[in-house]
């Protein structure tokens, strides 16, 4: 164990274990941040550019900021999270049963697999551009398929952010009116 | 002899390198870089500052600064000496950590980002093979820095601002990276290093730049479009709109965080016009083959202070937008036309084979028509079954 990778997975594993445990929601939000950038130097250790590049620009840069968001648009005032706690042990045992679970599947098929004994040298140097050509050619389908599933989330997130003609009295709909037609992105207008 | 002035910095890393025993070399190679870096950018930052003041005086019909020294010179310094000596007022309400880690966050990814660009020959301060990536990837860092200040604030107004803040980075960041895209695609690298030395050589003394091309005028017009937006300047200043929201989530940092903040913002500007030059305007390349003699570190920030002149015209010039006439021109406009640039990119590079006489007024011709009818008919979309009355506002409620 080299102590840069000591380093890096404590403070990884310090931003999970806080991301899970502080009471503010934002709080937990800005230390899974701090999870996700340790993630991003693991890679990069790993010699893997861009897929370290990549976990930055979607998760800090993307998923981070949805979740922040998230957490103010559907949040009005109180920010400290009371909800959740004192629920008896027997939800917080059984979430301890399923992490275990799944930590020794995912652990078991990992250490069973090629992957465990691979040594350093026959770790390729991979280009981004070979990257790219695999993802045009080898895995195009995985790709697409990947593809439209997010596409298909997407329409989905709209349908259920636009307002229903029925249902909205005629106020709200001369209020839509007047501001702005992109329905989707009313609340981003009322900033 | 010009070789000579051009590797200057270079030549003098390799002789301070001498000095040091071998096993330091590394760490004393890393700090050489770094350090020109930190003290050439901020430096840059204190320019700016008085010729931005100077040049938005001269536009509004006014002096500007010209108090401190020779014609208001040393104004950025009793700016500095300003900021420092004031007192670092910190809200009782606020979140005292994430308060004081905000500034930090946002500075510490705008210097990263200065270590892909090439601002000469040879004179990176690393070669990533994913440079681009690495670009954009730490400068998705400050939209979080922004989030930080405006939340921990706990003022109506910082919060507003940085969910203006943030939406307007968010959207605009996808024209940005896809407008990139077209260079990456027909370099066919993504390192900055390799960009820059594709649109070195000349033709008929002229130089191979991207933006002498139909897809790479339209695609530096977009970025430079996205880059205003993501350096918050006027026209798309809405995040600080001191008229609406006082300064956005600037409004409870005074003292020293402040002009920390007022630093990222501007080292963000250069970083991104930076990109700019490296992408679309020739990096380092002189613009013509008989102005080689001038070094090449020369010709990179003589761009920059050129594309910053441009942006301090900007601000004088335009009004600000509306929220929702922004994200509509984000997403109804300047998307759509940096998707269909990609097409337009590669019909550029495959029609390169024509071989009939004039063929290359026939490609000119081509692209500049598809771009035109594109940009025609979105405007006459944009403006179609929008009624430019008076405004209705609601306050409140």
């Amino acid at each position: 164990m080299e102590t840069g990778f000591l380093i890096i997975a404590g403070i990884t594993a310090v931003g999970a274990i806080a991301a899970m445990s502080l009471r503010n929601l934002v709080h937990c939000a800005l230390c899974l941040t701090v999870a996700f950038a340790g993630l991003a130097a693991l890679y990069l250790r790993l010699g893997a550019q861009f897929v370290g590049f990549a976990q930055i620009l979607v998760y800090i840069g993307a998923v981070a900021i949805l979740i922040v968001f998230a957490i103010l648009l559907t949040r009005s005032n109180e920010t400290e999270s009371e909800a959740g706690r004192g629920r008896g042990k027997w939800s917080s045992l059984a979430s301890v049963g399923v992490a275990f679970l799944v930590f020794s599947v995912l652990s078991i098929s990992v250490l069973s697999g090629s992957m465990a004994n691979r040594t350093a040298q026959d770790l390729p140097d991979i280009s981004v551009k070979e990257i790219g050509l695999q993802l045009m050619t080898g895995y195009v389908l995985p790709l697409e398929v990947i593809a439209l599933l997010l596409t298909a989330a997407l329409i989905g997130a709209v349908l259920i952010a636009m307002p229903e003609k029925s249902a909205a009295n005629g106020d709200a709909q001369t209020r839509v009116a007047h501001r702005s037609p992109t329905e989707a992105g009313e609340k981003l207008n009322d900033l | 002899m010009g070789d000579a002035v051009d590797q200057v910095f270079v030549l003098l890393k390799h002789w301070l390198l001498g000095f040091c025993p071998g096993s330091l070399q590394p760490l004393a190679s890393i700090l050489l870089s770094i350090i020109p870096i930190l003290l050439t950018f901020p430096l840059l930052f204190a320019v700016t500052t008085i010729l931005e003041r100077k040049g938005l005086g001269r536009i509004q019909n006014r002096y500007g600064p010209n108090r401190v020294g020779p014609c208001g010179l040393f104004q950025p310094v009793a700016d500095g000496l300003k900021m420092i000596i004031k007192e670092d007022i910190v809200p009782r309400a606020a979140d005292k950590v994430v308060h004081f880690l905000a500034p930090l966050a946002l500075i510490g990814p705008v210097f990263l980002a200065f270590s892909v660009l090439p601002f000469g020959r040879n004179m990176a301060a690393i070669d990533l093979d994913a440079g681009l990536l690495f670009f954009f990837a730490v400068g998705a860092g400050s939209e979080l820095a922004v989030f930080m200040a405006g939340w921990s604030s706990r003022n109506k107004y910082s919060l507003l601002g940085a969910m203006r803040a943030i939406a307007q980075m968010v959207s605009y960041e996808v024209p940005l990276i896809l407008s990139s895209v077209t260079v990456v695609m027909l370099v066919g690298s993504l390192s900055p290093i390799k960009i820059v030395e594709a649109q070195s050589g000349y033709i008929a003394g002229l130089p191979q730049w991207h933006i002498f091309s139909p897809w790479g005028l339209a695609g530096f017009i977009l970025f430079m479009i996205a880059a205003a937006a993501e350096a918050n300047r006027t026209p798309f200043d809405i995040p600080e709109g001191e008229s609406e929201i006082i300064a956005g989530y600037l409004v409870e940092y005074s003292g020293f965080k402040f002009a920390l903040f007022f630093l990222g913002e501007y080292l963000g500007l250069f970083a991104i016009c930076g990109l700019g030059i490296t992408l679309f305007l020739g990096g380092w390349n002189a613009p013509f083959a008989f102005l080689q003699w001038i070094p090449s570190y020369a010709w990179f920030f003589a761009k920059l202070l050129a594309l910053i002149f441009l942006f301090i015209w900007m601000r004088g010039t335009l009004p600000r937008l509306r929220m929702d006439q922004l994200m509509g021109f984000a997403w109804r406009f300047v998307l759509p036309m940096t998707l269909l640039n990609i097409p337009v990119a590669a019909a550029w590079h495959y029609s390169r084979a024509w071989e009939f006489p004039a063929a290359d007024a026939c490609r000119w011709a081509m692209c500049l028509a598809i771009l035109a009818f594109a940009y025609v008919r979105l405007g006459r979309g944009l403006k179609q079954g929008r009624k430019y009355g008076k405004r209705i506002y609601r306050f409140a409620d």
